[in-house]
């Protein structure tokens, strides 16, 4: 297995550009995500690491060794792409024993590479069967056997669940997440679904127009978001953003939006009066009566663990809350926002990004 | 609006008895959400209800009258499909007022334009109604495709999974608008889904459906808290309730015949230490931003998952001790035993 690293890559295509100097390293082990909307440039970077794709300029280097311009078939790599991609006609056995063949392999070895595929995958039963008739669960178990005989380096998977029903995606994901936990295998896997990438990544790298925005754990991004771009893209509902207008001085604990002083984490930089953007997460709202910060009660959606009640506060601004289901919400309804102080963030409206406060020296201390 | 009644309804395609003896009232300005997963039937009912198909048993009622054998445009309903299908070269005004030019009508062109802008106005179209339907984003043309359902004043609604092709932020805020629009004009809406959060949010009566049955008829609390049986305690709620053999917990206070325990995530809690029969180890803690899902393992043989506060001090391989809040009991085939 293998560590990958990423240094300075660069992609462009005629007059655009897919992947702008991205910097990353991937350790050995690691189940990494690359996240971001279409276009974003996920895709095309884990295509050049898998060496489907040439880099206009930077370097790729997989276990140490520099691969940039080695040819894919000769990378230790092992690219899934939807998982579907089965040969119909023939046996799971021989599906799974595929790409070994094709390697020249020795027939007893090939044997046991596929029993131990199997095993691993849950599906020795179905090595006979014909995949024609299997259900779409098995199918994606074949074709990740396809993937683990060849007991490559690492494995690379682009949106292998993008074609799945939600409820059996939230099943691929627990198996994928648990087969991972057995091998241990360097994963880098691509989605656009940012509570695919929650619920199974060790480390996430979320990227904006050819941009790696962030790169950390899921926590991390989501309780620290360096930008608006990863505060709205991460969450479901995403981060609630208040504009006010102000400055802010090294040491303030406080900020004033509209009529309401709104306590934040300690200040650590200073911005001359400018816009600002409080974040808040939804389950950092909550709703007091008395409250200064007015918002009337659009919409209340009952989740059954608990309720989502969307408000507009008296400047226009909407805000999701995330409440236990016992508290009353009904449209049309006036009641006040309170916050969870201690978790809030602070943006530059202008430049999207976030400004350093107390809340970001939590990291250290774990 | 009307109300609809179906008593009795079965519907077989071939060997498939897709729609089984089903009885189901949707009340005037009633909002019912049909849940289920793929042939459940869902769709079939939809479509028994229009008049697209015929029942082989059973009537339909609408507004009190036997439509049973009435053909569609007879019903007086209005229909949204799954993928929406505009007149690509007409402007989102002309799309929308397509239904009330029909001749069969013969709507003033006056009254029209008051009907197409109201509706417009309610569904945020206003400043689209000049661009063409091929100018639009998804969640645009989405809202043209029901705007069109809604500029008629038909008895009922009937909309066949209208948000599965959005993105989930769309889904989120289409979500909110029928919800406004259900009530601003007291429509009667007869909605079938696959997503739950959609049936949770939106309706003011699930009916969660297996294999062409209508298995259990209520409003989302209802359900969410008293399931019938297994089948629709797992259909709502995520994560998905903990479904646990009645022997790994011994402890538990549970009435003869109980076979399986069911206790929802936000009901069980975690004590840290051990206690014997109804200990655990934390296995795997899934960080998902907003909660954490703790993943127990109990006797190395179920887990049982749990939300914590992302800030927890639990770490994998922790003893802890479960204690169940409020928990569910099913017998061996499923069905629920009540203490």
């Amino acid at each position: 297995m293998a560590e990958i690293r990423v240094e300075t890559l660069h992609k462009a295509f005629a007059d655009f550009t897919a992947v702008r100097d991205s910097t990353f390293t991937i350790r050995d082990g690691d189940f990494f995500c690359l996240l971001g909307p279409s276009g974003c440039g996920k895709t095309t970077t884990l295509r050049m690491i898998a060496g489907l794709e040439l880099p206009t300029s930077g370097r790729i280097l997989l276990g140490g060794e520099d691969v940039t311009f080695k040819q894919a078939s000769r990378r230790d790599i092992a690219f899934v792409f939807q998982l579907f991609a089965l040969y119909p006609h023939m046996s799971v056995r021989s599906n799974i024993a595929y790409p070994l063949r094709c390697q020249g392999m020795p027939r007893a070895e090939v044997d046991r590479r596929v029993e131990d595929a199997a095993k691993i995958l849950r599906i020795t039963q179905l090595l006979p069967r014909s995949v024609s008739g299997l259900s779409s669960g098995d199918r994606q178990r074949v074709a990740l056997g396809r993937a683990i005989v060849r007991e490559p380096a690492a494995f690379l998977l682009d949106e292998p669940l993008g074609a799945l029903d939600a409820e059996f995606r939230e099943l691929m994901c627990d198996e994928l997440r648990a087969l991972h936990d057995r091998l241990h295998a360097t994963t880098v896997y691509v989605t656009h679904d940012q509570l695919e990438a929650m619920a199974m990544a060790d480390t996430i790298a979320l990227m904006n127009d050819g941009v790696v925005e962030q790169v950390g754990s899921p926590q991390e991004i989501y309780d620290r978001p360096k930008s608006m771009f990863a505060a709205g893209f991460i969450g479901s509902p995403p981060m609630n953003f208040i504009p006010f207008r102000g400055r802010l001085l090294p040491g303030d604990k406080c900020v004033h939006a509209g009529e309401a002083a709104i306590e934040i984490p300690e200040a650590r930089e200073g911005t001359p009066e400018a816009d600002l953007m409080l974040g808040a997460r939804p389950e950092h709202v909550r709703l007091s009566a008395s409250a200064p910060l007015r918002a009337s009660v659009v919409e209340a959606e009952y989740l059954g663990t608990n309720q989502i009640v969307t408000l507009v506060t008296s400047q226009g601004t909407l805000v999701k809350a995330r409440v236990p289901s016992e508290v009353r919400a009904r449209p049309g309804e006036t009641t006040g926002l309170e916050f969870r102080s201690g978790k809030l963030s602070l943006f530059h409206r202008a430049s999207g990004r976030a400004l350093r406060s107390a809340l970001h020296e939590r990291v250290a201390h774990g | 609006m009307a109300e609809l009644i179906l008593e009795g309804v079965s519907k077989r395609f071939g060997a498939t008895l897709a729609v089984s003896d089903l009885s189901l009232r949707v009340g005037d300005g009633e909002f019912v959400v049909l849940l289920g997963p793929t042939g459940a039937g869902k769709t079939t009912t939809l479509r028994l209800a229009a008049g697209l198909e015929k029942p082989d048993a059973g009537s339909v009622r609408i507004a009190g009258r036997d439509a049973t054998f009435e053909p569609p445009a007879a019903r007086d309903v209005a229909f949204v499909f799954q993928q929406y299908s505009l007149y690509p070269h007409l402007s989102v005004y002309d799309n929308l007022a397509f239904p009330l030019r029909s001749p069969m009508r013969r709507v003033p062109e006056a009254d029209i334009e008051t009907r197409v802008r109201e509706i417009a106005g309610l569904l945020h179209l206003d400043n689209k109604l000049r661009n063409r339907a091929t100018e639009l984003s998804g969640g645009q043309m989405q809202r043209v495709a029901i705007g069109r359902a809604l500029v008629r004043r038909p008895a009922m609604y009937l909309m066949d999974e209208p948000l599965s092709s959005l993105d989930a932020k769309l889904r989120a805020e289409m979500r909110i608008e029928l919800k406004r629009v259900h009530r601003e004009l007291s429509a009667t809406i007869l909605y079938v889904t696959h997503d739950q959060t959609e049936a949770m949010t939106m309706a003011t009566r699930i009916g969660v459906l297996e294999q062409g049955r209508l298995v259990q008829f209520g409003t989302p609390r209802e359900i969410y808290q008293d399931p019938r049986n297994v089948h629709v305690a797992t259909r709502l709620g995520s994560p998905g309730v903990n479904l646990v053999p009645r022997e790994l917990f011994p402890d538990v206070r549970a009435p003869p015949g109980a076979a399986t325990i069911g206790v929802r995530t936000e009901h069980v809690r975690i004590h840290k230490g051990r206690n014997g029969s109804t200990s655990g180890r934390v296995r795997w803690i899934e960080h998902l931003g907003d909660q954490s899902h703790l993943h127990v393992r109990v006797r190395d043989a179920t887990d049982v998952v749990t939300l914590v506060d992302p800030d927890t001090d639990l770490a994998v391989g922790d003893e802890v001790r479960i204690e169940m809040v409020a928990p569910l009991f099913f017998d061996a085939g499923g069905e629920r035993v009540r203490p």
